[in-house]
């Protein structure tokens, strides 16, 4: 388990500074002089002799990359161009909002997505499948947020039940997460968020269960004289590491995905901050984000497969 | 001897027909070609036949939309603007500034379509080519491609897209580069585990006995297993690109106003949701509706092709 866990890890670290790479190079592949992109356009001389400092636009660009790196290792990630503050408290600020967001969405999607893709593999070909089949092509094809701006139309403006967009009135310091009055602001955007997951989940686990379904063992425990019960409950253990895998995967895809969800119902997560970035071209708040959220995606999927070895010690040996 | 030999040949004869009236009679015997089959099972698969036929109206109407487009899409009228179905003749209603929405959508799939399939092509043509060989020359060649695809694969979809247009600052041609180094990474993992499947087998140690160099063998013995796998796997993207590409230009990122988008029709449209709410939505529902299309026609298409992945 030890070496196994050490391998993973060490795996891990390539891929994070490669991650790291790609982020860094943004500010290169923007058209102009890097030294504009992440400066405001009034910026006085000092400012620029100071970021020029900072960012040490005269060195070689592996050398830039090194400096860059030590920055945002002891979280320095520049100025914000667009309000001047530093693009580490606005990321941080805006990742707790979006992990607001998820703390909802992924166990929605997960025990949704689960119990669809469960129910559809233990009666394959049935008008139960059929339903869930398309509710989860669907969900896959649906644009996220276009499916918010209809759930805005439907609850919002026809029926105004709920709010169309923001956190609630009090912002987040004074967020009570149990109250109605403040929990009625998540209830579209989570569930706009979920959707996609819900999909994909959903069939994955229904391939997975239909397949376990069909394996030796099954035909054993049915054969001991088990009720069909207990042996859905065996099939339904089994279809769970790879429904685990495809969620650990959706939480980043949900993270991605909340750039253009949060647009829509203007929800001050990070990517709603990302979309304010890019209208403003604003360059370190881009790089930031997008750092930060790439960062926490490997990590999930580090998390993941950890989880996943220890609920099936069979991986450990892969 | 004729004539004893005469009547012994006509049972014969009589046999033969039998034979073939029964091959005949029983589809399992005719052999059928693997295209053949492919079309055979397409043929008999009506759901994706419909979604493919809807498809297919989908891209005639895209490239018909000057004939068919009751209204020129960027005439704007100050007096109608934002008006509900059917208004004096605008079927769709009309948008923010008084343009005929059905004539939009019409010209706005050109857009959605083109963002669909030219990144995915190019993609396919630079990860395939990147899979095929790594995974043909193998060793550290192979291991750097793929170590440098896991990179591109750490960041979510949507994210990396929206991390390289947001910065390359926007426009058409720029998305296009961005969805094209998005699909890139998967493409090349597929390519790359076709081909290493198809390496160790026996016929390529043969071909390469018999002194053919590695570049035939690429291109006669390794390309027809390894394409199959792109194309399906290639074909179920294009509806992803499609979403990803009205993605980007609801963020602003796509397409420059006043040319008629899905993605940027419905985020200007947005603001106008409490005034004529479904027409507002409709740019969404084309985005939808496609993209189911297209999706279900490629898991009919990797269900006749019978693709393993």
């Amino acid at each position: 388990m030890q070496s196994y866990l050490l391998r993973r890890i060490l795996y891990a670290i390539p891929i994070a500074i490669g991650v790291s790479i790609v982020c860094f190079s943004l500010v290169y592949i923007a058209p102009g002089d890097p030294l504009e992109t992440v400066l405001p356009p009034d910026a006085t001389a000092a400012m620029v002799a100071q970021i020029k400092h900072i960012y040490g636009f005269d060195k070689p660009i592996p050398v830039q990359y090194v400096i860059w790196l030590g920055r945002v290792l002891v979280g320095n990630f520049g100025i914000s161009i667009a309000d001047g503050r530093p693009v580490i408290l606005e990321v941080g600020q805006a990742l707790a909002n979006t992990g607001l967001l998820a703390l909802y969405a992924v166990p929605l999607a997960f025990t949704l997505g689960y119990a669809m893709g469960a129910v559809a593999g233990c009666f394959p070909g049935g008008w139960l499948d059929r339903c869930v089949t398309g509710t989860a092509v669907a969900g896959v094809s649906v644009p996220n947020y276009w499916l918010g701006i209809v759930l805005v139309i439907l609850f919002s403006v026809q029926y105004m039940w709920l709010p169309a967009t923001g956190m609630g009135p009090d912002g987040v310091s004074q967020l009570h997460l149990l109250q109605w009055t403040d929990l009625k602001y998540f209830v579209l955007p989570v569930i706009t968020l979920a959707m996609i997951p819900i999909g994909i989940i959903a069939r994955s686990t229904r391939a997975a269960v239909a397949e376990i379904r069909n394996q030796d063992f099954v035909q054993t425990l049915r054969a001991k004289g088990l009720s069909e019960w207990a042996v859905i409950r065996h099939v339904l253990k089994n279809a769970l590491p790879p429904a685990m895998a495809v969620m650990g995967l959706q939480f980043g895809y949900l993270l991605g995905g909340s750039i253009l969800v949060e647009t829509v119902f203007s929800w001050p997560g990070s990517g709603y901050l990302l979309s304010k970035a890019i209208i403003n071209r604003d360059v370190p708040v881009l790089q930031g984000t997008i750092l930060a959220l790439s960062m926490i995606f490997v990590a999930t999927n580090l998390l993941v497969d950890l989880l996943q070895s220890l609920v099936d010690p069979r991986l450990r040996r892969g | 001897m004729t004539a004893v030999s005469a009547p012994q040949a006509m049972p014969l004869q009589a046999e033969r027909s039998d034979a073939q009236s029964d091959a005949a009679s029983l589809p399992a015997t005719v052999v059928r070609s693997y295209w053949q089959s492919v079309g055979y099972r397409l043929r008999h698969d009506p759901a994706t036949l419909v979604f493919a036929a809807i498809v297919l109206a989908i891209v005639l109407a895209a490239i018909f939309a000057p004939l068919i487009a009751p209204y020129d899409p960027l005439k704007e009228s100050i007096i109608g603007r934002l008006k509900p179905f059917g208004w004096r003749g605008h079927l769709l209603g009309t948008d923010d500034l008084g343009r005929d929405m059905l004539s939009r959508l019409l010209y706005g799939g050109r857009v959605a379509l083109l963002m669909g399939v030219v990144p995915v092509l190019i993609a396919s043509a630079v990860g395939g080519t990147l899979g095929v060989f790594g995974g043909f020359v193998g060793g550290w060649v192979n291991t750097a491609t793929m170590r440098t695809m896991d990179v591109f694969y750490a960041f979510p979809s949507v994210l990396l897209a929206v991390a390289i247009a947001g910065a390359m600052g926007g426009g058409i041609a720029n998305g296009m580069i961005a969805l094209t180094l998005v699909f890139i990474p998967p493409i090349c993992r597929v390519a790359e585990t076709a081909t290493t499947q198809v390496r160790s087998l026996d016929f390529i140690e043969a071909a390469r006995a018999s002194g053919a160099r590695p570049l035939t063998i690429i291109r006669h013995h390794v390309l027809g297993n390894v394409l199959g796998p792109v194309f399906i796997y290639a074909s179920s993207l294009v509806s992803v690109s499609m979403l990803l590409a009205s993605g980007l230009s609801f963020l602003g990122l796509g397409v420059r106003p006043p040319t008629p988008d899905w993605g940027l029709m419905l985020s200007t449209l947005r603001q106008s949701i409490w005034v004529v709410p479904w027409v507002c939505a409709l740019p969404g529902l084309a985005i939808f509706i496609t993209s189911v299309c297209f999706n279900l026609v490629s898991d009919g298409l990797r269900a006749a092709m019978d693709v393993r992945m």
